[in-house]
């Protein structure tokens, strides 16, 4: 009793203890409201993703993936399925041995006898919980399932490599030099913020068909690896490293690119981490421009092959959820245990 | 009582450090292995070059990919806007001056999409911005709503924060996926309606509900970015304020209106600012979810168009697609620069 | 070797001059201590000599050789800066391996200098610690570990105590002269603390502006300042400065007038001044005596330090309050009138146009 009420008294605590008005109430309405909205889509995907081929259609659905049961009786070649049935005014389940106009011949398959004829307007299917799990190994073994995660994988892994490093170099050369043209050349990054690809998307497919990387993974990272973004935010973060540490580096006869690699880029591994976070996010959710680069099957990524998927099995929606989630579990993964990163990342940069 | 979340915070935070630790060992090792193979040139090189010029070979590899697959497009585009034809060399295209703006531009009435010789472009246009009313309206009444409520010293504050923002992370085309299936015919919400005896609906087949569904989910998705960033306006408004207000026996409302949004205004004009070059630029989400803009041309929008007319015609019409990506970046260019004005505004 | 010459150096931001026309010279062996006012170019000063930044003209010279255009490593200097910029994600040892590493020393011979600094320092037990989880008394030793493990020419300090607290700073001011005294190598200390200038200097170099103001023994500058800003920046409570009048006495012998009734003595070259010449006469707190004769000195307040006092009051005719110094236990009540003199050969005269100390008689003090 005094377990409950404290728990209520946790989730109802507010600002003023012990009064709670139309106010709270109100919110608690809407967050609870909010959560629901959020996950129901999600989480009924994936309940939809674990139903067989022949229950995902049904309607109204069932909440939870189920099948019907077969058993095995001693005397029948095949499996018979399995049916609830009112057999002598008692409830029993039944093995289903042949079907005739509204008649049903069954057996009790703990006790195989003579079959019994029983009304099919009586009888429903048993049921039990059933997990399809050839929705999730057909896809890997059967389709380029496999082919686009290890595309996705490399071209993200790859990608935020190369991203830290490129962008690391800049913002180093930007927060610890001063030298000529230093802020023209921070302004000329920064203002590349502007021109989202949508805009320079025609073109710079253009520039890739140039340098021969369409339908390339390559295409995919390198016009990209270059972050305006990552800049501004490893430059903000290197300014906090005193110039002290550099200069005792350079009394200490370390080389620049030594103190580069051994100082400056070990003190900014807070921002490295929160770049890489949104980096590896933003390659796997990337969706236009391997649309446009990449052609060949063998070389989509995860969100091109999903989208290429829905337009072939338009129908087979236990394939198509199936993917998507799995194209969801590292996302999700990331979001669990670096859910704190990314939001401070976010509030603190407002970069997306 | 209230500390204990705090406290909880904290502790996150020190064990995420001892974890960072634990892993620099391996990291040093992998940091040293890399820096043996690079470092003898780079050096050769300073010594070549002198100290005070390395900073421009930090910062060469970055800018050269800028030149190389931002500036060079973007003077590419110019270009191609004033060629003609199918060829994707520019010099096998033919100069035709204006012809593409004015292919674009030709209409009887701008408000009429068919009375103009490039009906699709303004049918996309009139989308987008019925678009980007709605959902810029939508998402900063539910994310400002969000905020407020999640500025309150409210119990498990971080899980509702975490929960909302979670859509945020995942790929557009795994949204437009899992909605396409939530609104399917024989989806849980034609399920649900049924136990309320409504008659199930093909929402993604209606114009006017595909239409709705689209800025849903473009809510549904991008609402707990916005959340964050009004949530740490919000957060930075000080506490004494609220303090004071409450001595001078200030209503909730009041303390709403004449506090609260004021000191939050330069953060809302930003984030207004930022969700309408967002809207601008809806594609994936929508792309996936409506079938490729579907009913229809119900929901093709701008960057929809473009890429149609590039890509995924029979004709390759660069010309005609450059034309409206200038279009669509001068539109861009305006917002962004009325955002960084009003941020600098904001910041003093 | 580590004698330092610096010739004609000049240095400056765009139109703004940092340094004017510095030469100095320091011998192998010195403690040498810059001292100065905030932005007055003692740490530039000391920057340039580590080759942290450039000269705009001029020359600068280590062991005979033209450094100039050398980077720090090629110096053969050390530095223990302010922060002490420890490499905060290395261990000390890391810490002090990290420059012998850059500059390829064998593993064993690295080894062995850390070993032997770490025993001098008493750091031998944080060895394995990380910066932050040392006391800011042991960070200050592990910074003078790793000037020590590179064997330098020349240890340049840039004010190395001033983040420790008061007691900790006497302690530490005491083993980096001990430290001197052991090594016999040249340092050069920069500080703002007239106290550490004193008490720690060979020699000490007063800047102010960008300039020398003056170079000599801390004694030299205590008893000699060359010039009213030295008088003023050395010596606790600071000197006192009245206005006064040359008044040449019999025997040539040059007085001040600083009011009535009494005449001080000074050891003025009576060939540098002419009577009835308007100048500013300094005399340190601790150099009045109070006696029977001498200038009428009105009480305002004391303060009592137990081992000595502080009495403030004014004299007669002039405006600036004077701060009179006496042993022990003393206590007048205020508006008491006292007769104070200053000891003899302890008045300083300055020209007050010029700023500059006037010329001393021959052999006089």
């Amino acid at each position: 009793m005094h377990g409950t009420f404290s728990a209520i008294g946790f989730l109802t605590r507010t600002r003023r203890p012990g009064r709670i008005d139309m106010t709270d109430i109100l919110s608690w309405l809407w967050l609870v409201g909010g959560t629901l909205a959020v996950l129901i889509p999600v989480i009924w995907a994936g309940l939809s993703s674990l139903k067989p081929e022949a229950e995902i259609t049904r309607f109204p659905p069932t909440l939870l993936p189920r099948a019907a049961v077969q058993v095995e009786v001693q005397g029948f070649d095949k499996p018979l399925s399995l049916w609830n049935a009112t057999v002598d005014g008692e409830a029993r389940e039944m093995a289903m041995v042949r079907r005739i106009g509204l008649k049903a011949q069954m057996v009790d398959p703990k006790y195989p006898g003579k079959p019994v004829s029983v009304d099919t307007r009586s009888i429903s299917p048993v049921q039990r919980l059933t997990v399809a799990t050839e929705n999730y190994t057909d896809p890997l073994t059967r389709f380029n399932f496999l082919t686009f995660l290890k595309n996705s994988v490399f071209v993200t892994f790859v990608a935020t490599l190369l991203t830290l490093i490129v962008n690391a170099l800049a913002a180093f050369a930007l927060s610890k030099y001063r030298f000529r043209g230093d802020t023209a050349i921070f302004v000329l990054i920064i203002s590349t913020l502007m021109i989202p690809l949508t805009v320079v998307m025609v073109p710079a497919y253009l520039v890739v068909v140039g340098v021969g990387l369409v339908d390339n993974l390559w295409g995919v990272i390198i016009p990209t690896v270059a972050s305006p973004t990552g800049v501004f935010l490893l430059r903000q973060y290197m300014l906090t490293i005193p110039d002290e540490l550099i200069e005792a580096a350079r009394v200490d006869a370390a080389s620049e690119f030594r103190i580069f690699w051994r100082i400056v880029l070990p003190l900014t591994a807070p921002a490295l981490a929160v770049l890489a976070i949104f980096s590896v996010l933003w390659r796997w959710n990337d969706f236009l421009w391997p649309l446009i680069v990449l052609s060949s099957r063998e070389n989509f990524t995860l969100q091109v092959g999903l989208n290429a998927f829905q337009g072939e099995f338009s129908v087979q929606w236990h394939y198509i959820l199936a993917m998507t989630f799995l194209s969801l579990v590292p996302v999700t993964l990331v979001f669990l245990f670096l859910q704190r990163y990314i939001t401070t990342g976010i509030a603190g940069t407002g970069m997306k | 009582m209230s500390s204990t979340p705090q406290a909880s915070w904290r502790l996150h935070v020190a064990t995420g450090g001892t974890d960072m630790a634990g892993a620099t060992g391996f990291a040093d090792r992998a940091l040293d292995l890399a820096m043996a193979v690079v470092e003898a040139p780079i050096n050769a090189v300073e010594r070549l070059i002198g100290k005070r010029r390395m900073p421009y070979l930090f910062l060469a590899p970055n800018l050269v990919l800028f030149g190389i697959f931002t500036f060079l497009p973007i003077a590419i585009a110019v270009g191609y806007a004033f060629t003609g034809g199918t060829e994707l060399l520019i010099s096998n295209r033919p100069f035709v001056g204006l012809d593409n703006f004015r292919t674009l531009l030709s209409c009887e009435s701008y408000l009429v999409p068919g009375s103009c010789e490039e009906s699709l472009f303004w049918t996309a246009i009139w989308n987008t911005l019925w678009f980007v009313g709605f959902n810029v309206a939508a998402t900063l009444l539910v994310a400002l709503v969000t905020a407020l409520i999640l500025d309150r010293a409210i119990a498990a504050r971080g899980f509702f924060r975490a929960m909302f923002f979670y859509p945020v992370l995942l790929s557009p085309v795994v949204i437009g996926l899992i909605w396409k299936w939530f609104l399917d015919r024989n989806g849980l919400l034609n399920a649900f309606l049924q136990m309320l005896g409504v008659p199930p609906e093909i929402f993604l087949l209606e114009v006017g509900w595909s239409r709705f569904f689209v800025v849903v989910v473009s809510v549904w998705f991008h609402m707990g970015f916005y959340t964050l960033i009004l949530l740490a306006g919000l957060q930075a408004i000080p506490k004494d304020l609220y303090e004071a207000a409450a001595i001078d026996a200030a209503t909730p409302s009041r303390t709403l209106l004449r506090i609260t949004l004021p000191l939050l205004g330069p953060n809302l004009i930003v984030v207004l600012v930022l969700l309408m070059i967002k809207s601008v630029q809806i594609f994936d989400e929508a792309w996936v979810l409506t079938n490729g803009g579907g009913p229809g041309t119900a929901n093709t929008f701008l960057v929809q168009y473009i890429y149609q007319m590039a890509f995924a015609g029979d004709l390759r019409l660069y010309g005609l697609a450059s034309a409206a990506s200038v279009l669509m970046g001068l539109v861009l260019l305006v917002l962004t620069l009325v955002q960084l004005r009003l941020g600098k505004k904001a910041e003093s | 070797m580590g004698d330092l010459r610096l010739t004609n150096l000049n240095k400056s931001y765009g139109a703004v001059a940092a340094l004017h026309d510095v030469n100095l010279s320091i011998d192998n062996g010195e403690f040498v201590v810059f001292v100065g006012p905030s932005g007055c170019g003692k740490s530039t000063l000391l920057r340039i000599i580590a080759g942290l930044e450039d000269i705009t003209s001029g020359a600068i010279a280590i062991g005979g050789r033209d450094v100039g255009a050398l980077s720090p490593a090629e110096r053969k200097i050390a530095m223990v800066f302010q922060s002490y910029a420890l490499y905060p994600h290395m261990s000390v040892r890391k810490n002090l391996a990290f420059g012998l590493e850059n500059l390829k020393f064998k593993r064993a011979e690295i080894d062995a200098r850390i070993a032997e600094a770490a025993r001098m320092l008493a750091i031998e037990p944080y060895l394995d610690r990380k910066p932050r989880q040392l006391s800011g008394g042991q960070r200050q030793r592990v910074a003078i570990g790793r000037a020590i493990v590179r064997e330098p020419a020349i240890f340049l300090f840039d004010e190395p105590l001033s983040n420790l607290d008061a007691a900790l700073r006497v302690q530490t001011r005491a083993e980096i002269t001990k430290l001197h005294r052991q090594m016999q190598t040249t340092m050069i200390y920069v500080t703002h603390d007239q106290v550490e200038a004193m008490t720690m200097a060979d020699k000490i170099v007063v800047l102010r502006a960008g300039r020398v103001e003056q170079v000599g023994t801390p004694l030299e500058l205590f008893d000699f300042p060359a010039n009213l800003f030295v008088a003023g920046f050395l010596g606790s409570p600071r000197m006192n400065i009245l206005k006064g009048r040359i008044v040449i006495g019999d025997d040539r012998r040059v007085l001040v007038d600083v009011g009535q009734p009494a005449l001080l003595e000074s050891d003025v070259d009576p060939a540098s001044v002419s009577a009835g010449q308007e100048v500013l006469a300094g005399i340190r707190p601790a150099h009045f005596v109070v006696s029977e004769e001498g200038l009428p000195f009105e009480v305002q307040y004391h303060e009592s330090l137990g081992t000595e006092t502080y009495v403030y009051g004014t004299l007669q005719g002039q405006a600036e309050q004077v701060i009179v110094h006496q042993p022990g236990h003393f206590a007048p009540a205020a508006g008491a009138v006292l007769k104070v003199m200053p000891q003899e050969g302890r008045l300083h005269v300055f020209d007050p146009a010029s700023e500059l100390a006037l010329a001393r008689r021959h052999g006089g003090h």
